[in-house]
């Protein structure tokens, strides 16, 4: 298992306030610390590693448990 | 009608409106895009020689509605000062549209500069049976709707894949949109079905571990989309065309062939149906 610093639970958020809120939370966080997000399937996994990504924060893990996505994302 | 006013309507972008001796001016907009020097002229123009407003065209173009021919010439001189020029009517290759590509997070193409150069080369060149529409979109989202077009061009990925980063997640195997990749977590193992696959780049840019990376891009075609009266969607003539120097020769080989085999007052799409789009495939082949 991978320790994380922080987590957030966007279970029921739509896009894009799931990406904007991982935003936020990674704002507030210091680089090289690991933020685990908790994501829907369909259009938040769609969305929401994929433009992390593009921030340039690093994706360390993702996992599918039931319907749902747990990320681990290295802040830049 | 004096000798005038017929050279000028010819000379196109000129529409008619109900009233005596009013026109509604079309503009050359490749893509939709205009600079903001450009809309602060087009609104004092507006304001002086029309009635204060402007259209926005289906296909991402501006016209200047309610504008008196007699001003037509200092219109002209005007936009000239901005880089702004007449736009196309009749049996003409058309406005280009175009998405925002590159500055989209999906593009996969500089829908911008290929709408440019496609413009420059293109625009207005008639001859042949009836108008022709080009439209480039930046990826399979379609957005620019390339199937609606006489010529769509869409943006499209290749990719390759690098097993040594793969942690079998099986993140790509749940966003692609078409099923095209399976991944066996237990034996890890990765199934793409190249057949299936719509280039669309989504699991290159959401994979983790950049497992999957872009080789290449390049572009699909589409042929003989149409609206009006019986629309009929475009079909795909080409999966992935690597080069825009083919993209290109595609395109002109596209016009000769309408020129060549269209009847008069025919659509693309009507010569297609006609004459058969396995005929026109090897003729641009
Ligand atoms: S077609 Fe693709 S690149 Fe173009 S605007 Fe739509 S999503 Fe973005
Ligand atoms: S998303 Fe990347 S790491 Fe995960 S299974 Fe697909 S290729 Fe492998
Ligand atoms: S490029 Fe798009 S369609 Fe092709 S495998 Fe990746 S996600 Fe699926």
């Amino acid at each position: 298992m991978t320790d994380y610093n922080d987590s957030l639970d966007l279970t029921g958020i739509a896009c894009p306030n799931n990406f904007v809120r991982t935003k936020l939370k990674l704002e507030e966080m210091e680089p090289g610390q690991i933020l685990e997000v908790i994501l829907d399937d369909g259009e938040p996994i769609r969305n929401v590693p994929r433009a992390v990504k593009e921030d340039g924060h690093e994706i360390l893990k993702a996992e599918k448990i039931d319907n749902k996505w747990k990320i681990l994302i290295k802040k830049a | 009608m004096t000798e005038y006013n017929i050279k000028e309507l010819k000379s196109g972008g000129l529409m008619k409106q109900k009233e005596k001796d009013i026109f509604s001016l079309r503009l050359r907009i490749v893509g939709g895009f205009v600079k903001s020097e450009q809309l602060i002229k087009l609104s004092e123009i507006a304001n002086k020689f029309g009635e204060g407003y402007i259209h926005l065209t289906t296909r991402q173009g501006i016209e200047i509605p309610n504008v008196n021919i007699k001003d037509f010439e200092t219109v002209k001189k005007e936009l000239a000062g901005v880089e702004l020029q007449m736009g196309a009517c009749g049996q003409r290759v058309r406005t280009v549209t175009a998405c925002q590509g590159k500055e989209c997070s999906h593009g996969l193409i500089d829908c911008l500069l290929l709408a440019k150069e496609v413009d420059k080369k293109y625009f207005g060149i008639g001859g042949h049976p009836h108008k022709f529409k080009i439209g480039i979109t930046g990826c399979p989202n379609a957005c620019i709707k390339p199937q609606e077009n006489d010529l769509g061009i869409m943006g499209r990925l290749k990719k390759r894949f690098v097993k040594e980063n793969c942690n079998y997640c099986g993140l790509c195997a749940e966003i692609c949109p078409v099923g095209a990749i399976e991944v066996d977590r237990d034996s890890e193992k990765i199934l793409f079905d190249a057949d299936k696959c719509i280039g669309c780049g989504d699991c290159v840019y959401s994979c983790p571990t950049d497992a999957w990376r872009k080789r290449q891009e390049g572009y699909a075609i589409f042929v003989g989309g149409k609206m009006g009266k019986f629309p009929k969607l475009g079909v795909k003539v080409f999966d992935f065309i690597e080069t825009k120097e083919r993209v290109f020769e595609i395109i002109d080989k596209t016009l000769e062939f309408y020129k060549k085999f269209g009847n008069k007052g025919e659509r693309f799409r009507e010569t297609l149906d006609r004459v058969g789009v396995e005929k026109y495939k090897n003729k641009v082949s």
